[in-house]
């Protein structure tokens, strides 16, 4: 690489400082009425760029386009299905995909592998896909890391889309991203905004990063397909209209792209809860207050009415009361429900970090100065013990259960 | 079996405030940790090091401190640290990473085993282990929970998915990244830590590893930062106090519409 990437251009520096107040980072400071960078500490974010009023901060963004990306077109959202149910992120991915797709003039398409699955584009179609391309084959009929990741690339680098998009699911994570560097495009994690910039037809992809302590608008300027995966539940569903129809392309897949070495043995459902937590609507989270593991059946009671799934703390977690697939935050799961109970959590930064972007958060905490209250649309100071019992019983002559 | 172990140093994230008079993410005097993954990553390697034998390198890639992270690897256990730092690297974004993780892997060599922690907790992303499987060709067991078996040919490992387990067998070597539930990370010992003080780091830049200077840092990254911001503080609402049939009563009259609405 000829030069550094970021550099202050000494003459132009009059030392002023404002780049110093625009770092994110703390990567600048001044000395000797100079700007000086740390580059371990910068991530070429170009806060400073803007900041600086005297041009004095050269960043080399690559940002102009220098390809031909003329071939490529369309929106693409992976239909990710399990026994032939396609996930509700799907669904999700459509509504935003239509608005993307309608921005740039473009068409929206479904991609759908698996085995006998072809009943599942109609409904794809019904949700907003003008095109659904069906990969049908019986090495597709559950997910496997390897030959879904050759099926997608194949079918990437033959039909070219200009942006792909799949739902940030456990799945999703780790299929996209071998999709993504076999094609060598860029891929943005966990999007909780997307946009297209009308200069330029690039996606706009907003996502935290740091625990959600920091936003990041990233884009891809250089390379197709733009990709990205989404977090559950923050896009609104496309609406299912009835009879809409579109174009089903099946495609031939070369046997080869079918291979796999990592295989499938078994597999086990959780035998506890039944409502997958990244995917509900509620949630009911229980943490330390609960004082023993017994008292999670209170948690688990009032989920039940809700027809919610049950969360759970780390320090909850790490006592065994409750298994680790049920825990929220930094070292678990990030969730985004309409309503989260969080029920005896403090609220520790990890905690807030899996799930501070849910549309309502309701603490019920006895520590008034717990910070879970900092982020809570409703905070019931006091009692558990007290409060949830009548809040499961409130709940249940409301919804006639 | 020689077991590759890649770590990253995070900002100790517990730590991380935003200035409220310039709305910045403040980092001075953030004490840096290993990424809590990858520490979980480390453990298991280990483990299976005292049923199979063989040695473990642990590889990271960032600036010259990041040497500490590598160090209190060794400190609990493991043989040798590699640490990729060049100003070149500077602004990877997560394949400009896997490349520059899968090349210097490669020159390092002959190993059974690549062990990534799930995620960084400052990326968040997932998408670093999938991608060095990629770009080395290899198969890889994500969100592994727990090995079930292990020789010198294969693995069998479970691999945590939304709503249960899978059991995924898959030929050695193989990429694997872990999740919290498939251990707890040991402390290090008082040889661990004399160990780490005497350990000697091997640090390559873009050139030792053969890099294409296209490929790294920020011009080898497909993705671009344009903006960061501090996003809308979520402001505390309303509180509820006193008796508590008149709390329930008052919570329940809120959430009625939205708990209806979700449950239909």
């Amino acid at each position: 690489m000829a030069g550094e990437a970021i550099r202050v251009i000494s003459e132009k520096c009059v030392g002023c400082k404002l780049c110093v107040k625009a770092c994110p980072f703390g990567a600048i400071a001044v000395v000797d009425r100079r700007a000086v960078i740390d580059l371990a500490k910068c991530t070429l974010c170009g806060a400073c760029v803007k900041a600086c009023r005297f041009d004095a901060i050269e960043l080399k963004k690559g940002l102009e386009t220098t390809r031909d990306l003329s071939a490529y077109r369309d929106v693409w959202v992976w239909a990710e299905q399990d026994g032939g149910k396609i996930q509700s992120v799907t669904y999700e991915l459509l509504g935003e995909g239509r608005k993307l797709a309608d921005a740039l003039g473009m068409k929206l398409a479904a991609v759908l592998l698996g085995h006998n699955v072809r009943n599942c584009a109609t409904e794809l179609m019904e949700r907003g896909a003008d095109i659904v391309y069906l990969a049908d084959r019986p090495e597709l009929e559950y997910f496997q890391d390897e030959p879904y990741a050759a099926v997608l690339t194949d079918l990437v680098r033959r039909r070219k889309p200009w942006i792909f998009l799949s739902g940030a699911t456990t799945v999703g994570r780790s299929l996209i991203a071998r999709v993504a560097v076999a094609v060598r495009t860029g891929l943005t994690a966990d999007c909780t905004g997307l946009a297209i910039d009308p200069a330029t037809n690039n996606l706009l992809q907003t996502r935290p990063a740091f625990g959600g302590n920091i936003m990041a608008t990233i884009v891809t300027p250089n390379h197709r397909p733009q990709m990205a995966t989404v977090r559950h539940k923050v896009m609104k569903e496309a609406q299912r209209e009835a009879g809409r129809s579109g174009e089903l392309v099946v495609e031939e897949i070369a046997r080869e792209l079918l291979r796999t070495r990592a295989m499938r043995k078994g597999y086990v459902a959780d035998s506890g809860s039944t409502v997958n937590l990244a995917e509900a609507d509620i949630i009911v989270s229980g943490g330390r207050g609960l004082g023993k593991p017994e008292n999670f059946r209170l948690v688990e009671e009032l989920a039940a009415v809700l027809g919610g799934a049950v969360g759970a703390s780390r320090a909850a977690v790490d006592a065994n009361w409750i298994a680790y697939s049920h825990q929220v935050g930094q070292t678990g799961k990030t969730v985004c429900p309409k309503i989260y109970f969080a029920v005896g959590i403090s609220g520790q930064i990890q905690h807030l970090a899996g799930m501070s972007s849910s549309d309502i958060i309701v603490a019920i905490n006895k520590d008034r100065d717990a910070p879970i209250f900092k982020v809570a649309t409703y905070g019931v100071v006091g009692d558990l013990f007290e409060i949830l019992p009548r809040l499961t019983e409130a709940f249940r002559k409301a919804l006639g259960r | 079996m020689h077991i590759i172990v890649c770590i990253k140093q995070v900002p100790e994230t517990t730590d991380v405030k935003i200035d409220p008079a310039t709305n910045t993410l403040m980092r001075e005097g953030v004490q840096s940790i290993v990424n809590p993954f990858d520490m979980y990553a480390i453990e298991e390697a280990l483990r299976i090091k005292e049923r199979l034998g063989g040695k473990i390198t642990a590889l990271s890639m960032g600036p010259p401190q990041a040497e500490n992270a590598l160090r209190e690897a060794i400190s609990m256990g493991v043989d040798n640290g590699v640490l990729l730092t060049d100003r070149a690297f500077a602004g990877s974004d997560t394949w400009a990473t896997s490349y520059t993780l899968a090349m210097a892997i490669r020159k390092i060599g002959d190993y059974g085993l690549v062990i990534c922690g799930k995620q960084a907790s400052d990326g968040d992303t997932a998408q670093v282990g999938p991608g060095i499987a990629v770009q080395l060709d290899l198969p890889q067991i994500t969100y592994v929970r727990k090995i079930e078996g292990i020789d010198e040919r294969r693995i069998v490992a479970e691999r945590l998915l939304e709503g249960g387990y899978e059991v995924i067998e898959a030929p050695l070597p193989c990429v694997l990244t872990v999740v919290k539930e498939i251990n707890q990370p040991r402390l290090p010992s008082l040889k661990g830590k004399m160990a780490a003080k005497k350990a000697v780091i091997t640090k390559w830049g873009a050139a030792d590893i053969g890099a294409d200077p296209a490929s790294i840092g920020l011009e080898g990254s497909p993705t671009k930062v344009v903006k960061i911001f501090t996003p809308q503080p979520r402001g505390g609402g309303e509180i509820i106090e006193g008796d508590p049939d008149e709390a329930v009563r008052r919570l329940v009259e809120k959430l009625r519409d939205v708990v209806v609405g979700a449950a239909s």
